[in-house]
């Protein structure tokens, strides 16, 4: 999509401690051996350790014990590249590219538990969208946070792009349609609207974020053209939850896998994308806004297991 | 908090509990069950498979078999198993002193230094706040410094923080700010200049007689060469008395992993737990403390600063086996009120002199204590409960507003609002006078209902308003329900089997 550069080395560069761990162990468990229920067990486990999910992981193992049942398979080999099979199955060909407006500013709303990493990520995705010759503003609506306007504010700076503040402590609402506003008047071509973190088990919160949608909505009834959700990689099974809570309240379109870079396993990927269907649109692997990277399933599953 | 974890607990033992006797394949079915369910709590694999052992093994020995009440007897030893696991002290065992003293140890001569760490966004500079919020109360004089020299703002993000606590919390002397804004940077540019702040910021914690200096250190993953050996320099350079690892309680099988690299660098002496109201099912609390043997020593359980909790494995086990944490809603209420200020309450109370000014001073109180579904969530039985419910905390808001809509004679008569007056509150305070008018009702409850208890001890007390929690799962509305909590224990009973009737009878 020429959006970002190439991006399969920084994927293995961000996987590198996945891999170190996964795959050298799903290798050292699979490798060379006969397929057997204490290697079918021992698969089990370390995908459990990933982050897969229980389930996920039983069904996964389950389908490779059937293929086994059947005699398709026999070996571990075998089992590794049935599995990458497997995981390459969860994600179906689809747009992971972003949607912008055919007329006027593309309205971007990004949203995300604390601690998750949205001024980051937005820093990010700012900073390659101007590369491309965009006009990019941002819109600080975390009124909540003490020095979080602040912080968006320096990312601006850093990049070079506008950005639209409200008071500590005011109405996010308010500063969004403000920004929309000053998007139109000021010919921007992308606006990435920066919200308070939130606990998805915060109902009044949630609500405000359904709120800041509609009032976004009331200047551009076709926006936000996308609403990405930032999760942070190194979370366990509660991802899901939060996934699916933030898609009821503002409809997500598209996930920020952030902090991919870590010793995060990515595990959880594999079980948001079967329980909701969401694609993960980008990844981010590192601290300077150049780590970013789209999504690529193949290359991503590839990454995963290359060794 | 711990909610599906409970009810994956309560399902699995209910298995057990029906049965007057059971089979060694009863427990291991069970077992099965305990095992999934942890380990969809994120509790790390390793940890899961040594509990599982343990608990088997006992279960499976002459204790529960031959017990008269087999399930009972297996939730005592899951129970048990569970603090064992997060206090790291063996069951049977006392714990040692230092190991049973949760919070702060502090140094004298002071400053005693503590030095936080941990990843990004875990919740490191909002919880120095927190601390320093609580330290403040205990009357430390505190410092914090901002040794987060990379994420943008974070500097100014501390300064905010301590104007904050200074604010909010009167007691206890204000907390100082330290910071060197020159040597703040670009991420990796400023590798080393943390050093130097935390040196100058405890030399000044010093001179200005500080208790304690809280040092926040930047984010960083624990695989980061560099960035450790940054903090390990800080370590030499100034010798913490404590470093604290803060973990955001949602992180999966990776704690273990990032708990394990900080404890080996810099030798954690324990760790704080952020996020926790969420609805992750905590497995890190168990599996953090399992695998480095480091105490968790606060819980961060709100985006407000006195949302900051000690951690008690007795009663956070207590919480998942859906037992209820009463303990914790007393302190809290200590934290809020004094004792005269109860004593004094709970004698017009019981006189029937309950103005509603003295209601709105509970909703306020309540409010301080945290929100309504932490609260409740800590009575035992309705845990499970709660989760699905919609408790709206602006709710007190709404009250208040009617509340502060009346005059000073209405507050204190409520006799006098009549139809004209009410519309006018409604209208003053932006509600429905259907709302005003349930306000009235819930009010004129709960001062029956403090005649009726005055004579009650503390434990009827709790036991009714446990009943009451049921109540409010049942659909009771929540106005009334506030002004039952407030003033602790002076709460409904369930209404009698007369008044029931009398009900029944107007509704027709």
């Amino acid at each position: 999509m020429g959006l970002f550069k190439s991006a399969f080395n920084k994927i293995k560069q961000g996987l590198d401690k996945t891999r170190s761990v996964f795959v050298n162990e799903v290798r050292t468990i699979l490798s060379g051996k006969p397929l057997s229920k204490e290697l079918l067990k021992q698969l089990e486990a370390r995908m459990i350790q990933s982050d897969f999910g229980v389930k996920t992981s039983r069904e996964l193992v389950a389908d490779i014990e059937a293929a086994w049942e059947r005699d398709e398979i026999s070996t571990g080999d075998h089992a590794l590249a049935f599995l990458k099979d497997q995981l390459n199955a969860y994600w179906p060909a689809e747009d992971r590219s972003l949607h912008f407006a055919d007329s006027g500013p593309t309205i971007i709303l990004v949203a995300g538990i604390n601690g998750a990493g949205k001024t980051t990520s937005i820093a990010k995705i700012a900073k390659s969208l101007r590369d491309q010759n965009k006009k990019v503003m941002l819109a600080a609506c975390d009124t909540f946070r003490a020095a979080a306007v602040q912080q968006l504010e320096i990312w601006s700076e850093r990049l070079g792009v506008e950005v639209i503040k409200g008071q500590q402590g005011g109405d996010p609402a308010a500063v969004a349609f403000d920004a929309c506003e000053a998007a139109l008047s000021r010919g921007v071509d992308v606006l990435l609207i920066d919200t308070a973190g939130r606990l998805h088990t915060q109902k009044h919160l949630m609500d405000q974020l359904s709120k800041i949608k509609r009032v976004i909505q009331k200047k551009f009834p076709e926006a936000p053209h996308e609403v990405i959700l930032v999760l942070d990689a190194t979370t366990g099974q509660n991802a899901v939850n939060q996934a699916s809570v933030f898609a009821q309240s503002i409809d997500v379109s598209g996930i920020f896998l952030a902090k991919l870079d870590g010793t995060a396993r990515g595990g959880i990927v594999v079980a948001i994308r079967e329980v909701l269907g969401i694609p993960v649109k980008f990844i981010g692997v590192g601290e300077t806004p150049d780590d970013v990277e789209p999504f690529v399933p193949d290359k991503f599953v590839e990454a995963m297991f290359s060794a | 908090m711990f909610g599906n974890l409970t009810d994956q607990f309560s399902n699995a033992l209910k298995k057990l509990s029906g049965k007057g006797k059971i089979s060694e394949s009863n427990v291991r079915e069970a077992m099965d069950d305990v095992r999934t369910a942890l380990l969809e709590a994120d509790v790390h694999y390793e940890v899961v498979e040594q509990f599982c052992e343990n608990i088997q093994q006992k279960a499976l020995g002459e204790e529960v078999l031959a017990s008269l009440k087999p399930g009972q007897q297996m939730i005592k030893i899951v129970h048990d198993e569970l603090v064992a696991t997060m206090s790291g002290v063996p069951v049977g065992q006392e714990a040692d002193e230092f190991e049973a003293q949760p919070g702060i140890m502090f140094v004298s001569p002071g400053p005693t230094v503590v030095m936080m760490s941990g990843l990004q966004g875990s919740g490191k500079t909002t919880t120095t706040g927190k601390l320093a919020a609580v330290l403040k109360k205990q009357g430390k004089k505190v410092m914090v410094a901002a040794a987060d020299l990379q994420r943008p703002a974070a500097v100014h993000q501390l300064e905010v923080l301590a104007n904050q606590v200074n604010e909010e919390f009167d007691k206890g002397p204000d907390v100082l700010f330290h910071a060197e804004l020159d040597k703040v940077a670009e991420y990796g540019k400023a590798v080393g200049a943390a050093v130097t702040v935390c040196r100058n910021a405890v030399a000044k914690a010093r001179q200005e007689k500080c208790d304690v200096v809280i040092l926040d250190t930047a984010g960083r993953l624990h695989v980061n060469d560099e960035l450790m050996g940054e903090l390990r320099q800080v370590q030499s350079a100034v010798q913490p008395h404590q470093i604290l690892l803060v973990i955001d309680a949602m992180t999966g099988q990776d704690a273990v992993n990032s708990a394990k690299a900080f404890n080996s660098q810099l030798e954690l002496d324990g760790v704080i737990l952020t996020k926790f109201d969420s609805d992750t099912r905590g497995g890190a609390a168990l599996s953090v403390r399992q695998i480095t043997g480091k105490p968790i020593k606060y819980l961060g359980v709100g985006e407000h600063l006195d949302a900051l909790e000690e951690f008690h494995p007795e009663r956070i086990s207590s919480r998942i086996l859906g037992m209820g944490d009463v303990v914790s809603l007393v302190e809290k209420a200590q934290q809020q009120v004094s004792e005269e200020e109860a004593l004094e309450l709970q004698e017009k109370m019981a006189k029937g002199k309950m103005t509603m000014d003295d209601f709105l001073n509970q909703l306020n109180m309540m409010r301080k204590m945290g929100s309504m579904k932490s609260l409740l969530g800590m009575l035992p039985g309705i845990g499970n409960q709660i989760a699905q419910m919609d408790i709206d905390d602006k709710e007190i808001n709404r009250t208040e507003a009617i509340i502060k809509s009346m005059t000073k004679k209405e507050r204190t008569d409520v006799d006098l609002l009549d139809n004209s007056r009410r519309r006018r509150i409604s209208q003053g305070s932006g509600t429905k006078p259907a709302d005003v008018a349930q306000l009235v009702k819930g009010f004129d409850m709960v001062s029956q209902m403090g005649k009726q208890m005055s004579g009650m001890g503390m434990l009827s007390k709790l036991k009714a308003m446990s009943g009451m929690g049921n109540a409010m799962g049942a659909g009771m509305d929540p106005r009334a329900m506030m002004g039952g909590m407030g003033g602790m224990g002076k709460a409904p009973k369930k209404p009698s089997f007369k008044q029931k009737f009398k009900q029944r009878k107007k509704r027709r």
